[in-house]
């Protein structure tokens, strides 16, 4: 959880510096800086929409009023193994290659 | 009811005009593709619409067009060369997004639009430039290079789809698709005095396209005139399995619903879409264009949509919330551009910081904090809700109206540069379209003449799969419009 008061606009530095790390970002100090003054004037233009009343207002997650669409369960053709894996950037044999995710 | 194509090169003609030309023996695919080749290699180098031409490719799939013409089995498509936006999927065709992220990206497959308009034997010329991953209005983000708007070359073609635009308008392509998340097909069109439709909420196929904000996006075409639009729509238009969100219903043959006739059909005209401020001369190309649609006998009558206001702050809250999360798959291991070093979290923060351009950063960072816990409630979930009211809002319009008329843009074409260093002015460029994404209904920009050389985009917009009506309008107004759009490149 972020510190700071939703109708206090003004991210701080370290606030920015979060948000980065949460969206595995990587910036300098100075794009910290450029960043926390871009999204705390973008957010100020949002401070209207607290004033809607949307009590009682169900919410829309998209407009197409499809639903929880399945498909029958029948093995389809996907993708080969070499068409899968002919954009990684590290293969080894058949599989991906990753860095060690634990030390 | 088509002209002759004596008056015009083969790359200037529309669909319609080349498919008689086609079918009536009087020019080939390899002749028209060859010619419009030959356009590229004339003016690409000031337009620079493409980032990938497919040339020796495309000669062949026209040669394999005529053999099918010849066999008498052409389709409304079939040898007509078209550009694809560089965020649609082309087997064996790079598809960047114009971004370093994915500059190197070859897909193994191709997204269903690409598939079904190859299968049509449309010819594919090559890939078109954007902003980068669709986020942007001006095409100034593209990490390649900016495209530039054939009607003054020192100006913006808008965005995101800019290239798609500028291609159809400087006759780089007879038709191009692009895709509109706020305004990305509409807002450019009009910038570049070409036709543009964003299509019903998924009534094309998503599949293949790169995610940007998935209850937003959707695909449609840049066309020289509506007869072309309803043309592409019907190839377009139909459920697909693989998009979990296509509707699944009849497809109508559009171009049978351009009956001319627009005598009764009642426009509202919704006074929030003209604003103090807005450019010169744009209200008056538009308030001009209302004018000549009273004059075919529809009914023009001045309305409100009060939570219009809200609407930017919705889109920008959504569109970067979804942003974020779908953006969050370039991680420089199964795909896409990798950053060096030595720890996984570490390659991780460098592959994003290196491979993402300033916007799709301040997007994914704004989506972010959004999602965040503690804000969830306060902009998300608020702006879900808001996004209610906005559709309640259009719906109780579309009860006492068939179609909503405003202009696409608050202005004509900027020069290069004007609004890169403020983000909210750029923002604002899709104030009146980004309403249409929110509500998911269709709506089609046709050009409304010129202020100052410049072109002006008439906007209309119709209710959930209102597309016939919708084109029926657009195209008696542009028949009696009558505007002459080419530019003077």
């Amino acid at each position: 959880m972020l510190n700071s008061d939703p109708n206090l606009m003004d991210l701080s530095t370290h606030e920015v510096e979060q948000i980065a790390e949460l969206a595995k970002v990587g910036m300098t100090p100075e794009e910290i800086e450029v960043m926390r003054g871009q999204m705390s004037d973008i957010l100020d233009r949002f401070k209207a929409l607290s004033e809607v009343d949307t009590e009682g207002v169900e919410t829309t997650a998209h407009p197409s009023g499809v639903v929880s669409v399945l498909r029958d369960d029948v093995p389809e053709q996907g993708l080969t193994r070499s068409e899968a894996l002919s954009n990684a950037p590290r293969t080894q044999g058949e599989f991906v290659r990753v860095r060690a995710v634990l030390d | 009811m088509s002209k002759t194509i004596t008056d015009k090169p083969a790359w200037g003609l529309t669909i319609h005009e080349a498919r008689a030309a086609l079918d009536g023996g009087q020019t080939t695919s390899q002749e028209l593709t060859a010619s419009v080749m030959a356009r590229i290699e004339a003016v690409e180098p000031t337009i620079k619409a493409f980032v990938t031409v497919t040339g020796d490719r495309a000669m062949q799939q026209a040669r394999r067009a005529d053999d099918r013409i010849a066999a008498g089995e052409a389709g409304p498509l079939t040898g007509i060369p078209l550009q694809l936006k560089d965020n649609m999927s082309t087997q064996d065709i790079a598809t960047t997004c114009s971004s370093r992220m994915l500059e190197n990206f070859v897909p193994p497959y191709d997204a269903t639009v690409a598939a079904k308009l190859q299968s049509a034997g449309a010819v594919l010329v090559g890939k078109g430039n954007m902003d980068e991953f669709a986020m942007g209005s001006s095409t100034e983000n593209s990490a390649f290079f900016p495209t530039r708007n054939p009607h003054d070359t020192n100006r913006v073609p808008g965005g995101s789809s800019g290239g798609p635009a500028a291609a159809v308008s400087a006759g780089e392509a007879l038709f191009s698709l692009g895709s509109d998340t706020g305004g990305s097909i509409r807002q450019p069109a009009s910038l570049c005095g070409v036709v543009g439709l964003k299509p019903t909420y998924g009534l094309v196929s998503r599949y293949g396209l790169v995610a940007f904000a998935s209850s937003l996006d959707q695909i449609g075409p840049f066309t020289r005139d509506v007869e072309d639009a309803a043309l592409v729509l019907s190839e377009l238009a139909g459920h697909d399995p693989r998009d979990a969100t296509s509707i699944n219903g009849p497809v109508p043959d559009y171009a049978s619903a351009l009956t001319g006739d627009v005598r009764g059909l009642k426009i509202g005209v919704p006074k929030e879409y003209f604003p103090e401020g807005m450019g010169p001369g744009v209200e008056s190309a538009v308030r001009a264009g209302l004018d000549v649609l009273a004059g075919l006998g529809a009914e023009i009558v001045e309305t409100s949509l009060p939570h219009t206001m809200h609407a930017l702050a919705v889109y920008y809250i959504i569109a970067p919330s979804e942003a974020s999360s779908n953006l969050a798959r370039y991680d420089g291991v199964k795909y896409g551009y990798s950053g060096e070093d030595e720890t996984m979290w570490g390659a991780l923060a460098r592959t994003r910081q290196e491979g993402f351009g300033p916007e799709v950063k301040r997007r994914i960072m704004l989506g972010t904090y959004a999602l965040s816990a503690g804000y969830y409630d306060a902009y998300y979930l608020k702006a879900q809700k808001v996004r209610t009211i906005i559709r309640n809002e259009f719906a109780e319009a579309f009860s006492k109206f068939d179609l909503l008329a405003t202009p696409t843009s608050p202005s004509v074409a900027f020069e290069l540069g004007a609004k890169t260093a403020d983000p909210v002015s750029m923002y604002l460029n899709d104030i009146f379209t980004m309403p249409a994404n929110i509500a998911g209904i269709p709506a089609i920009s046709v050009p409304a003449g010129k202020v100052d050389g410049l072109p002006v985009g008439l906007q209309l917009m119709a209710p959930h799969l209102g597309e016939e009506t919708l084109l029926r309008a657009a195209h008696a107004y542009e028949r009696a419009a009558d505007h002459n759009m080419d530019p003077s490149l």
